[in-house]
């Protein structure tokens, strides 16, 4: 079995994670993500299938994804046989796509992870009734001032809040797991931007198919050796 | 730029000279001191300067930095809208004064966010960058559609048309909007202005929109620029 150690979040969010050397297949993705990748490789026993995730700060800072994704390709590409992206656009203005086709690697589809958690599909169809939706995965939840507070400077100036979230109605939760006291956490964090609050259960959405669609690509054309 | 607690402790804004007091608001813009920024701009205009002088050479002389420092990843979006709250406060006081002292008009812009999407800081930004130019700014706020955006420019006689979205899936709308004013013809006849996080210059070039603007003071510059070229051309022809 291909079980890591969890990391925290505190480090997903800041450091990322990095590759176990173990497997032949190398997934590069958001520290967002982490927890929710290592349970699909582990459910789809995908033990050859290694991950190594950025910083999931990125989030916030989504003109220097490329860059980095670019540096994470490059630094990892001599040990493993495929490479592949954790990502979908994420802000980046279709600079990931770009990147991903100069360096013939794929990628999620999708405009970001709360569509492709969801299904992008799914996601795409509710849209036009959720344009004031704020969306929370279970790690932004749980990593709300991270993300949220503290980079909007509400905890310096609370008064701000409506000048954010004025326009927007409910935050919908994407929820990822069942999780009693992380529903409790999301909640709060509607409460904090004076929204209403609504959970949906997601699953791993098209996350999983992506995942088991390159582990079980690269086991087909290796043998399923390693 | 921000002076330390205890100096500030012992600034009286209507003791200072009007070059002091100037470096001293635009220093208070630049904090987000809403309530200093409203107090000099009534000395200002108790010592007879002219609305559109406080406007332009403080305000937004001081909204330029604001603007420069959030560029050079300086300042961070908080600061930016603590400072563009300031002078909102200032410009409260202004605006009414302004057509009164028969301040130079730049234009008529309509601007607003495109349908699907609801986020207005950057246009917010952009309105007051723009009115603090001389341009009187119709902001038909979020969630606009194409015929709501067509009717305001008709009904305004505005020569530009500014739009904003910060959502991939959002910006396409900008394409219908200016396919729909191809269709009925009036295309040519209104500056069209983009801007928001996820657009470049070669999507803004794509859609048809005149030029894309990354940032306020971009777009207020662009905007000077097209709206003299246009006056150009009219008295030329």
């Amino acid at each position: 079995m291909n079980r890591r150690p969890q990391p925290g979040d505190d480090t997903l969010t800041e450091a990322g994670l990095p590759a176990s050397g173990r497997g032949r297949v190398l997934v590069i993705g958001c520290g967002a993500l982490a927890r929710e990748i290592l349970a699909v490789l582990e459910a789809n026993r995908l033990d050859h299938v290694d991950l190594t995730c950025l910083p999931a700060i990125l989030h916030n800072r989504p003109g220097r994804i490329a860059g980095a994704v670019r540096a994470a390709v490059e630094r990892h590409r001599a040990r493993y046989e495929s490479i592949h992206l954790a990502y979908a656009d994420c802000g980046t203005g279709g600079a990931l796509a770009a990147l991903c086709r100069e360096l013939g690697i794929d990628m999620i589809s999708g405009p970001h992870c709360y569509s492709f958690l969801e299904g992008n599909a799914a996601f795409a169809a509710r849209a036009e009734d959720e344009f004031d939706a704020f969306y929370l995965t279970d790690f932004l939840a749980r990593q709300f001032d991270a993300f949220v507070w503290r980079p909007l400077g509400l905890d310096r100036h609370p008064e701000l809040r409506d000048s954010y979230f004025g326009n927007y109605r409910r935050l919908i939760h994407l929820a990822q797991s069942d999780d009693p006291a992380l529903d409790a956490r999301a909640r709060d964090c509607a409460t904090r931007l004076g929204l209403e609050y609504e959970r949906r259960r997601t699953g791993y959405g098209d996350l999983e198919s992506a995942l088991t669609r390159w582990g079980a690509t690269a086991g087909q054309a290796n043998g399923g050796h390693g | 730029m921000a002076n330390d607690a205890g100096e500030d402790d012992e600034i009286v804004l209507s003791e200072l000279d009007d070059e002091a007091l100037n470096l001293q608001m635009q220093d208070d813009l630049y904090d987000g001191l809403k309530e200093e920024i409203e107090e000099g701009v009534r000395i200002l205009l108790e010592r007879g300067w002219a609305p559109y002088d406080i406007l332009t050479r403080v305000l937004v002389a001081g909204m330029q930095v604001v603007g420069d420092d959030f560029r050079d990843g300086i300042l961070f979006v908080p600061e930016v809208l603590l400072a563009a709250n300031a002078m909102k406060g200032g410009m409260a006081i202004l605006r009414p004064l302004l057509a009164e002292t028969g301040a130079p008009k730049m234009g008529k812009m309509v601007i607003g966010t495109v349908k699907g999407d609801i986020h207005d800081i950057g246009k917010n930004l952009v309105g007051m960058m723009m009115e603090g130019a001389g341009f009187e700014v119709i902001d038909l706020g979020i969630n606009t559609e194409a015929e709501s955006y067509i009717e305001a420019l008709k009904r305004e006689e505005a020569d530009i048309l500014g739009m904003s979205a910060l959502l991939t899936t959002t910006m396409p709308y900008m394409k219908v909007v200016i396919d729909t004013m191809k269709e009925k013809g009036i295309r040519e006849d209104y500056i069209v202005l983009v801007g928001g996080a996820p657009l470049n210059e070669e999507f803004g070039r794509a859609i048809g929109a005149d030029a894309y603007c990354r940032d306020a003071a971009v777009a207020v510059e662009t905007a000077k620029a097209f709206v003299s070229r246009k006056h150009n051309r009219m008295s030329a022809g």
